[in-house]
């Protein structure tokens, strides 16, 4: 135990002088590196730069691009170096300091030629080759695999030999099998090997390493080209129907959450109800509000703004839903056609009300920290809040089918919307049943808003965009079962995202559309429909 | 046999309407055309021009009345046909502009010379043609109608599913509008006429013309209207309005009757924006947005749905509501009013205002003869 404690003290002591030293002994280094610079000379200069190189200054790489640029000075009086930065002045090229004192007036930049590029090519890649930085190594790499510069090689080898990291490993033998097939003096079986590897990295990249092969390149190697495109190419459709059938499904979530509140309430009361977009814009506005409180008032808690918007937006719809409810659709009941005409009133009255609250230009909402950014999985990106709101779609999904299935108000919903006289006879209060349902489906809506308005625009149009979607969804999927719903959602979405590559966003609506209206031909109350004995549902 | 039908069709109360709207046709170009402007009776041009458009939505409210007042199909994609109607005409006044657009390209219209097009789309051939513009007016909306009607109606889609689909398929058409690779002009649609038929679209004259045709149509399809519904055709279609399921079972051929009805209706529409088209003098994909249909729907509502006189004053009512609300300093509450417009009549005047007094008339006749006859009266409007 004291030995241990007494090593780490040395090491600590030693970690606090070693750098001093390492730091002195570097700038010394440089400073003799650079007096070449000074000497106007091309074979002085090339020495400069190898032993700038080798010096493994931090500097090293700043100073090396100067020079590439031709921003690199000397002052052969003072026999000093100077970097020009990008606003003119000059820096001392070891310490990075600007000139102390009076400029020189000898100042002239260090000329470069053809030779000299090619050794500045190759110490840079070297240079970033070797970073210390992981991440830096790696985009050298790819960098390196995109230019495909033969001069690179010799660097490649060293840092293939010395690299731990597997994955930067991995990109440096991409990107030296990139080089051999871009070049003519490799061995074939080296070249057929290089071809592999590309093969195995299978992106747009490697397809472009591929397909631009020397014209003199041995018949071997251009076959097993051919054949590695061949697969990339169906890997890369693979990945593609991935990335569609992806966006599909974050489509079918946003639908489903807009959806699934319109067909309760259609299933139960029979009721196109043309304000429930407008619901979803409440529910995206309440989400507005909370988040500008929390911004005013303890900034700190922006990260649960969500969490305090999700039921707060249910209960402000659902209560909206129910005052609607009792003040007017109760009295259209058995007129399903005027209830459709009074509810589109009501949403144009609830729109220009937003406007006038808020103004008609979109609201700032923000996404909290642990819904933004992205992360990459197999050959697509998936982004944080589009999975979020898959998950929060299901998660409501879930919620409703165990309360229709589980409650005692499920259970008399489910009785109201397959015969509502029958359940009235036992005893059911089906006005009651029909105000909550209203407002269960209207709180649904505003919950949606919150999903909502972390991927669209908050602005008062905000409900109309996915009204005649939403009722695309229930007339697809049939009423009355939720299955229907999460089923035709998620078709909807899937389809929609398939036919846009090859129809454009706009064709591929009216085709959806057309397809409705065959597929309704084959089944009028969509795919999940009630089995009864009404003539007329 | 045409004489009968007239007989027929026309009532008292249909004939007075007619003598209304015919008096108006010569009463305005009249007084804007044969009095000076500085006399108190002058109609400005501006008005006959405005005149004309309430005109066009008289017609257009027409011909969603034949369909919901009369066979219960709630069409909340009639706009449409409208827009295709002035579409149609917007071609051929496009077609007309010829050398004396910006371009002056003497076959294409100046977008597809701007969005540089070499020659003209085949489906824009012919539209130099006034007739056969005119053909397209009512045949493009009705095609339309009857090949969306025979896939609806044969399924057996109905009520509120039948709405929600014509309004999808009304925003349908409106997205590929505004898409410029369609060739109608995208966003911007058909604008800058010159002439029609020689003469110029702009002119006092024109417009006065213009007006007086307008108000034509709409006597010529209100004629037409009561036409069918007095015949035996139209009291098949007020049963399957009224109890659809129970004339299937009487034997009728519903989707048929329904077909008919619907496509007719469409033409309608067309017509009444062929000639909306000249007198606003633009046409372009905003009119196919849904809430315009609703907005037509309500015109209906509000003059009294099934009463065909109803819904042209409906339109009429509403429409000078909307111009003298939205140019006062009332227009932010416009919406507000309109919004409250669809609430009131649904609730609280269900019948409209023509079907509210037509009843109140019925009820003191009733109350006066209650004694003497047991007679059967035309059913009222059901779901």
């Amino acid at each position: 135990m004291m030995r241990f404690c007494r090593a780490c003290l040395v090491a600590l002591l030693l970690a606090f002088s070693f750098p001093l030293g390492g730091a002195t002994a570097h700038a010394a280094s440089l400073d003799e590196a650079l007096s070449h610079f000074t000497a106007d000379d091309f074979s002085e200069t090339a020495t400069g730069i190898e032993e700038v190189a080798a010096s493994g200054s931090p500097r090293a790489e700043t100073i090396i691009r100067a020079l590439q640029d031709g921003r690199l000075m000397f002052s052969a009086e003072r026999k000093t170096v100077y970097v020009k930065s990008d606003s003119g002045g000059l820096l001392d090229a070891a310490t990075a300091q600007p000139i102390t004192g009076d400029a020189p007036t000898d100042v002239d930049t260090v000329r470069i030629n053809n030779r000299l590029r090619g050794a500045i090519d190759a110490v840079l890649g070297e240079l970033t080759l070797m970073s210390s930085e992981l991440a830096v190594r790696f985009e050298a790499a790819q960098a390196v695999f995109k230019s495909r510069d033969q001069s690179a090689l010799p660097a490649l080898e060293t840092a293939i030999a010395k690299e731990q990291d597997l994955r930067v490993k991995q990109a440096l033998m991409e990107a030296r099998a990139a080089i051999i097939l871009a070049g003519a003096d490799a061995k074939e079986e080296d070249k057929l090997a290089a071809v592999e590897v590309v093969r195995q990295r299978g992106d747009q990249d490697a397809l472009g390493v591929l397909s631009s092969l020397p014209i003199d390149a041995p018949a071997a190697v251009v076959k097993a080209a051919a054949g590695a495109i061949g697969a990339i190419q169906n890997r890369l459709a693979v990945w593609n129907a991935v990335q569609n059938a992806w966006y599909g499904l974050s489509l079918g979530s946003v639908l489903l959450l807009a959806a699934i509140g319109l067909a309760i309430t259609f299933g139960v009361m029979g009721v196109i109800n043309m304000a429930h977009g407008e619901m979803v814009m409440i529910g995206a506005y309440v989400t507005f509000v909370v988040q500008e409180v929390i911004r005013a008032r303890n900034p700190a808690l922006f990260d649960y703004s969500l969490a305090i918007a999700i039921p707060l937006s249910f209960v402000v719809a659902g209560c909206v839903g129910i005052v609607i409810e009792r003040t007017i659709i109760r009295f259209l009941y058995g007129r399903p056609l005027e209830t459709l005409l009074a509810t589109w009133g009501l949403s144009l009255i609830l729109q220009q009300a937003v406007r006038t609250a808020f103004g008609p230009n979109n609201r700032d909402v923000g996404n909290p920290s642990w819904m933004s950014g992205a992360f990459d999985l197999g050959g697509i990106t998936i982004t944080y809040n589009r999975l979020w709101i898959i998950c929060f779609a299901l998660a409501v999904f879930s919620a409703l089918l165990a309360l229709l299935r589980y409650t005692r108000f499920g259970l008399e919903m489910r009785a109201v919307t397959q015969n509502r006289p029958m359940a009235a006879s036992m005893g059911i209060r089906t006005s009651r049943v029909d105000a909550l349902t209203f407002g269960l489906g209207s709180g649904i809506a505003g919950m949606a808003g919150v999903a909502l308005s972390q991927i669209d625009n908050v602005s008062p149009n905000l409900g109309q965009g996915y009204i005649i979607d939403s009722f695309m969804v229930v007339v697809f999927g049939g009423v009355g079962n939720l299955w229907g719903t999460l089923v035709g959602s998620f078709v909807l979405g899937i389809a929609n995202k398939f036919l846009e590559p090859y129809a454009g966003a706009v064709l591929g609506k009216i085709a959806i559309l057309v397809l409705i209206i065959l597929f309704i031909q084959k089944r009028p109350r969509g795919m999940f429909a009630l089995k009864g004995r009404a003539i007329e549902a | 046999m045409t004489a009968h039908i007239l007989i027929r069709s026309l009532d008292r109360g249909a004939t007075l309407f007619l003598i209304v709207i015919a008096a108006i046709a010569v009463a305005v170009p009249a007084l804007n055309l044969a009095l000076p402007e500085s006399s108190t009776l002058h109609i400005p041009t501006y008005l006959v021009a405005l005149f004309g458009k309430y005109a066009c939505y008289a017609l257009l409210a027409l011909s969603i009345d034949l369909i919901w007042g009369f066979c219960g199909i709630l069409s909340l994609g009639h706009g449409a046909f409208f827009a295709l109607g002035g579409y149609a005409m917007g071609m051929y006044l496009m077609r007309q502009i010829g050398t004396r657009g910006v371009y002056a390209d003497p076959i294409l219209p100046d977008f597809m010379v701007f969005l540089n097009w070499k020659e003209l789309p085949v489906y824009w051939y012919g539209f130099q043609h006034f007739p056969y513009a005119a053909l397209m007016v009512v045949l493009v909306p009705g095609v339309l109608a009857f090949v969306f009607g025979w896939f609806a109606f044969r399924s057996r889609v109905s009520g509120v599913y039948l709405s929600i689909i014509t309004q999808a398929l009304t925003f349908a058409l409106m997205l590929g509008f505004f898409r410029n690779n369609f060739g109608f002009g995208g966003n911007n649609g058909l604008t800058d006429f010159k002439d029609l038929l020689g003469f110029n679209v702009q002119a006092e004259t024109t417009r006065a013309a213009l007006f007086s045709i307008s108000c034509v149509a709409l006597m010529l399809a209100f004629v037409l209207c009561r036409a069918v519904i007095t015949s035996k055709f139209g009291k098949v279609l007020i049963a399957i309005r009224d109890a659809e399921a129970r004339t299937r079972f009487l034997g009728y051929r519903v989707e048929s009757y329904k077909l008919f009805v619907f496509a007719l209706s469409a033409g309608m529409a067309g017509i009444a924006g062929a000639l909306y088209v000249p007198q606003v003098g633009i046409i372009n994909p905003s009119e196919f947005a849904p809430g315009n249909s609703i907005e037509a729907v309500i015109w209906v509502a509000v003059g009294g749905r099934g009463t065909l006189s109803g819904a042209v004053i409906g339109a009429v009512l509403v429409n000078y509501a909307k111009t003298f609300f939205t140019s006062g300093a009332l227009a932010p509450y416009w919406l507000f009013m309109l919004g409250s417009l669809f609430i009131a009549v649904t609730l609280l005047l269900p019948r409209g205002v023509v079907g509210t007094l037509r009843h109140w008339t019925a009820l003191r006749r009733d109350r006066a003869s209650a004694a003497a006859e047991d007679g059967v009266r035309e059913p009222l409007p059901a779901e």
